[in-house]
């Protein structure tokens, strides 16, 4: 049982509150370092991102109104950043087939072992996801986010979030057939 | 199959990924059940989610963490920002979890107390079924398997509609025992063997546990 709810940490942290700031952090860093690194694909520049979100935290703490999780207000700041961050680098025009061949390690000795198991192919197809449809696979599975707050953070209608999840879920299907794993799905 | 059914199931199916990670609300949480239950081809894809869900978290989880130093820089950069004046928050949920948060600890002893009591039934539950399941004598939870390190183990999530009776049923039918937790996230360390079984063996077993219905996250551990 948590001693201080989230939305307490940041009550006391809209009032300069270092040590509710050390406490937020420390609950929710990873999980905020995991979305972004799915997203932007490099340590380094996902470090610099939370820094930045939990910074934002600490600026704008007074502008929280408590109307969503203080978890999914993270990560729709995560988001933000990492999206910019990302148009920096001119990433944005990657589209599917470009981001699966730059994934594509066909003659990685991982993959080979790996078609001996499903479930690292299905991990293996997961990191050929397109940005978006990782995003949202993400966010269902990992981060438990529900249809509204998904839609939330991604800023898309909830009939969006469900007809997204679909594609991703069919591509997903379409990138295991090509391993020869047929899941009679879609 | 007619449209009106073909509908609803479409429907159902698209609420099939949140009803694995147990985010539906508890109504939509029952349609689906009860639709996985009457529809064999929907229980089928159901176990597609399940899938993909157990892989998912599995990837986040091997992605690591970040180093030490953004803590370090972020709170060097927190300390160079103006000194702000503390003020009252104006939030209103804030400030009623602030009101919960000063009451003095016998005002609050009755309530804690409750909540406590709720917890510590729940953890006797689970403790109880893992007792029940050691041979002879005690050995706390977090003894048992840890430092002798024979056996084969499982990260284990019960769904949020699993009932007591549903865990205790699934623990004592697969003859399991829960050896620790619960962790962050709801997880149980559950021994699933009493030996160190082969890998090939050991997934094989995940797999069949996997497809019981109160399962909502399995994953081999050491």
């Amino acid at each position: 049982m948590r001693a201080t709810s989230d939305e307490v940490l940041i009550g006391r942290i809209a009032q300069g509150d270092r040590l509710a700031m050390q406490v937020l952090f420390a609950r929710h860093h990873l999980r905020v370092y995991r979305f972004v690194l799915r997203m932007v694909r490099n340590e380094a520049t996902a470090e610099d991102l939370i820094s930045e979100v939990f910074l934002d935290v600490w600026r704008q703490a007074d502008k929280f109104e408590g109307r969503a999780a203080v978890s999914t207000w993270l990560l729709s700041i995560a988001r933000f950043k990492a999206l910019s961050a990302l148009r920096r680098r001119g990433e944005e025009a990657l589209d599917d087939e470009k981001a699966a061949a730059i994934e594509d390690h066909a003659d990685d000795p991982e993959v080979t072992l790996a078609k001996k198991d499903k479930g690292a192919v299905l991990r293996q197809c997961l990191t050929r996801l397109s940005a978006e449809h990782r995003e949202i696979i993400d966010l269902v599975y990992y981060h438990e986010k529900s249809v509204e707050e998904v839609a939330g953070i991604v800023g898309i209608p909830e009939a969006t979030v469900k007809t997204r999840m679909f594609y991703a879920r069919k591509k997903l299907s379409e990138l295991l057939k090509e391993q020869g794993i047929d899941r009679g799905w879609p | 199959m007619n449209t009106t059914n073909e509908n609803e199931r479409s429907e159902l199916e698209s609420l099939l990924p949140w009803h694995a990670a147990g985010t539906l609300s508890a109504r939509e949480a029952q349609s689906v059940e009860t639709a996985l239950a009457r529809d064999p081809e929907l229980k089928r894809r159901y176990e597609l989610v399940r899938g993909e869900l157990a892989q998912t978290i599995h990837l986040n989880e091997t992605l690591g963490a970040p180093s030490a130093r953004v803590m370090t820089e972020l709170f060097a950069k927190i300390d160079a920002e103006p000194k702000r004046h503390a003020a009252p928050s104006l939030n209103i949920g804030v400030r009623i979890a602030e009101f919960f948060g000063a009451l003095s600890p016998r005002t609050l002893a009755w309530s804690a107390g409750a909540a406590a009591l709720a917890i510590v039934l729940q953890a006797a539950v689970i403790g109880g079924i893992a007792l029940k399941e050691q041979s002879a004598g005690y050995q706390t939870a977090s003894v048992a398997g840890a430092a002798s390190g024979d056996g084969s183990y499982a990260l284990v999530r019960f769904r949020p509609q699993a009932t007591a009776a549903d865990i205790t049923r699934f623990l004592e039918t697969n003859k399991l025992s829960v050896a620790g937790g619960p962790a962050a996230g709801g997880l149980y360390r559950v021994r699933i063997a009493e030996t160190k079984l082969p890998k090939a063996e050991r997934d094989q077993r995940i797999q069949s546990l996997q497809s019981d219905d109160i399962i909502g996250f399995i994953a081999p551990t050491e």
